[in-house]
């Protein structure tokens, strides 16, 4: 099992907000993550990439066999953790293809490859850039500094098929796209698909499930995983909405604390 | 911010300084305190002319009658002026002719900084002066320089060489009446470097010279004169470190540029003096006047990366005085521990169409105290003035400062000038992104803080973008990749 998550709860300023999460990810796979807002979507996502703030006070989570929660921010990244975020920060001054590189030399480095240089660099950038159809003068561009949302999104993209991660975690990264944007970043996602590589897709909505075709779906409410299934879950949520769920778990509509 | 990503912080703002080691050499010095005497001593070991003496002594006594400036937003001991050693050189029988008869321990010692004064070791395209406490002890490239009619050598030596040159441009940028620690300089003045270019000559290397504080109790008094004749280009640049000592010591330094009709002049600096331990123990108080003076159509650009010192105290400033000259300052200034910069320009807009550009970037880390101080002025002859002024802060941790303080001053209604501040605070969100994509704290800071001063890097010759990039890494306990 590449990710094995054990009656994870999680609080944040004393606040409970996971109450024992138990999902296992298997290499090949990919999970979506759906629930209303508040459910506790972005808090499991940012637990697992390592962010401060998050008190883990129970339960356990093993990537690859070892203890994730142990391990520093930069280690699961150097690891093959990656998350989109659903919100990535500018960084002024620092260009897309400065940090690309920075990145992708910390990987390796981490790996016991030899770095990169600049030629053999750029060479991989300007193929991957290509699939989520951006301009090179993109990667020359302050990170994320001015991108429309759109752009954001398609860089957190690009930054993923360059560091090819081994479990990649998207936070809401259908949020504030297009149809177009939608379809551009679901391929490039699609083209990392392999059996090698586990995806968990945290989104609110069921559209992108259409171009990112889960293998299971889960539903996250009040902090638990109150129903799996396979990607008829994702239809029929998209149908009848998360009342007729959150009824079932006896939790009642719009109950759980907020994230 | 929470407390992990502050002591990832703290960690890396436990500076390691690189250049504080000391040269055991044989030093001749005059004994600590300052009157005419030590003047007439100074000059005299220097064997300058009589009107060099007489200026000293002018300054001398005009300085007597000045009180040290405490506008500053700097805090500090009074110095005691009577307690430092104002002359102190490494012993060598006979002015050294050539790099063979230079002290190999001195040539060591710029060896250990980074700095090979050997020839073919050096960059092909800079030439170098190495000023050790209050001398020169060699210039490169001077041959190579001479057949362009450039002229590159330590100040003493233009005293004795081009004398009509130092007489008539010595003082005529910062007269010695111009401020408490310029009349100091104009009385004590030890060495720097003097430049001259003749007209329409484009000098075909960087210069650059190197100064290293290296005696205990010592005050350094450079003096640069840089001279661009008529339609020249140069620039040059210079470096600064010292041992690590408990005690202050005073860095009082006097550069002049002078940029005829339609000269060019890029002077760079990488300001790495020693700043002091953690709870502010020593340091070098840098307290520089540096300033240019622009005929019609010249340019006089200043860069400066300070990371040093205990205190900074610097305000390079470019007078514009021929019709559509040119004036422009990009600076990055860091203070971290106890480090306090007071630092900034003045534009002083006279002649027609002048434009001048300011982008200051200042970044306070640990209980650093950073200000930025920036005058411009347009004086009512200057129709059409243009100034851009860009003035961003960048605060890392929260028991550091960072203050602004620009004066405008307009005198002509035709003139346009426009103000940008910001102060930003890195930001956790920054931190984990970068390291979310594998960077270490350390580098992770250095990275966001790069980006912060790239508008002032990109203005530093090559090399010593990436020398500046490093030191600000190291400044901050962190290599930059």
């Amino acid at each position: 099992m590449l990710l094995e998550i054990r009656n994870l709860h999680v609080s944040v300023e004393g606040k409970p907000i996971l109450r024992g999460i138990d999902l296992a990810v298997d290499a090949g796979e990919v999970h979506a993550i759906m629930g209303p807002n508040g459910s506790g979507k972005s808090t499991l996502a940012n637990v697992l990439a390592g962010r401060e703030g998050y008190e883990v006070t129970e339960g356990e989570v093993l990537y690859k066999g070892r203890n994730l929660l142990e391990m520093a921010p930069e280690e699961r990244a150097r690891e093959g953790v990656f998350l989109a975020f659903q919100y990535p920060v500018e960084i002024p001054g620092v260009s897309n293809v400065y940090l690309l590189k920075a990145a992708v030399n910390a990987v390796r480095k981490h790996r016991g490859l030899p770095e990169l240089d600049a030629m053999d660099f750029l060479k991989l950038v300007k193929e991957k850039i290509r699939l989520v159809r951006m301009d090179e003068q993109f990667l020359y561009r302050s990170v994320n500094e001015g991108f429309s949302g759109g752009e954001k999104k398609r860089n957190e993209v690009l930054q993923m098929t360059v560091l090819e991660p081994t479990l990649a975690i998207l936070d809401e990264t259908d949020s504030g796209l297009d149809i177009d944007a939608l379809r551009i970043v679901s391929e490039g996602v699609n083209s990392l698909r392999s059996p090698e590589r586990a995806f968990l897709v945290v989104t609110h909505y069921q559209r992108l499930l259409d171009y990112i075709v889960p293998d299971k779906v889960h539903v996250l409410a009040g902090g638990r995983i109150v129903r799996s299934g396979d990607r008829t879950l994702a239809l029929e949520l998209e149908k009848r909405g998360y009342g007729w769920v959150l009824e079932e778990a006896g939790l009642g509509a719009g109950a759980g604390p907020a994230a | 911010m929470s407390s992990r990503s502050q002591q990832n912080i703290d960690a890396l703002l436990k500076r390691r300084y690189e250049a504080g080691f000391v040269t055991e050499v044989e030093e001749e010095t005059v004994p600590p305190g300052l009157n005419e005497d030590i003047i007439r001593l100074i000059s005299a070991k220097k064997e300058e002319p009589e009107f060099l003496l007489e200026w000293r002594l002018k300054a001398y006594r005009h300085w007597l009658t000045m009180r040290e400036p405490r506008w500053a937003h700097v805090r500090y001991e009074p110095i005691d002026y009577q307690a430092i050693r104002y002359y102190a050189a490494p012993k060598q029988k006979e002015r050294p002719k050539s790099l063979e008869e230079v002290d190999p321990k001195l040539l060591e010692t710029y060896e250990k900084l980074g700095i090979p004064l050997r020839e073919q070791e050096r960059l092909a395209g800079v030439a170098v002066d190495a000023v050790f406490d209050s001398v020169s002890v060699a210039t490169t490239f001077k041959e190579k320089l001479a057949e362009h009619g450039v002229i590159f050598c330590s100040f003493s030596e233009a005293v004795r060489e081009h004398p009509d040159l130092v007489e008539k441009y010595l003082g005529s940028v910062v007269p010695y009446t111009d401020n408490f620690f310029a009349a100091l300089n104009s009385a004590v003045f030890s060495d720097g470097s003097f430049v001259y270019v003749p007209p329409g000559v484009r000098c075909p290397m960087e210069l650059s010279t190197y100064f290293r504080i290296n005696a205990a109790n010592t005050g350094q008094f450079e003096r640069t004169l840089i001279v661009a004749d008529e339609g020249s280009y140069v620039s040059y640049l210079e470096g600064c470190t010292a041992p690590m000592r408990d005690e202050n010591q005073l860095h009082a330094a006097v550069v002049e540029l002078v940029a005829l009709k339609g000269a060019e002049i890029k002077y760079s600096t990488v300001q790495n003096w020693y700043p002091g331990d953690e709870e502010g123990r020593g340091g070098i108080y840098n307290f520089v006047t540096k300033r240019g003076l622009c005929a019609e159509d010249a340019k006089i650009s200043w860069t400066q990366v300070e990371t040093g010192s205990a205190i900074t105290w610097k305000y390079p400033s470019v007078i514009l005085e021929g019709d559509n000259s040119v004036g422009e300052f990009y600076s990055v200034a860091l203070t971290n521990n106890r480090q306090q910069a007071d630092t900034g320009t003045k534009m002083v807009h006279i002649g027609k169409n002048t434009r001048s550009t300011i982008i200051s970037k200042g970044i306070s880390a640990g209980r650093g105290q950073n200000a930025y101080r920036g005058l411009v002025r347009v004086a009512k002859s200057a129709e059409g003035a243009r100034n851009y002024t860009q003035c961003d802060s960048l605060l890392i941790g929260d028991r550091c400062g960072a203050h602004t303080f620009p004066y405008i001053e307009v005198r002509n209604r035709t003139a346009q000038v426009e103000h940008e501040a910001t102060t930003s605070k890195i930001s956790e969100d920054q931190l984990f992104y970068l390291m979310q994509r594998g960077l270490s704290a350390e580098d992770a800071v250095s990275m966001i803080v790069n980006g912060f001063c790239k508008e002032v890097f990109k203005e530093l010759p090559m090399e010593f973008a990436v020398e500046a990039q490093k030191l600000l890494g190291v400044s901050l306990e962190g290599a930059v990749g």
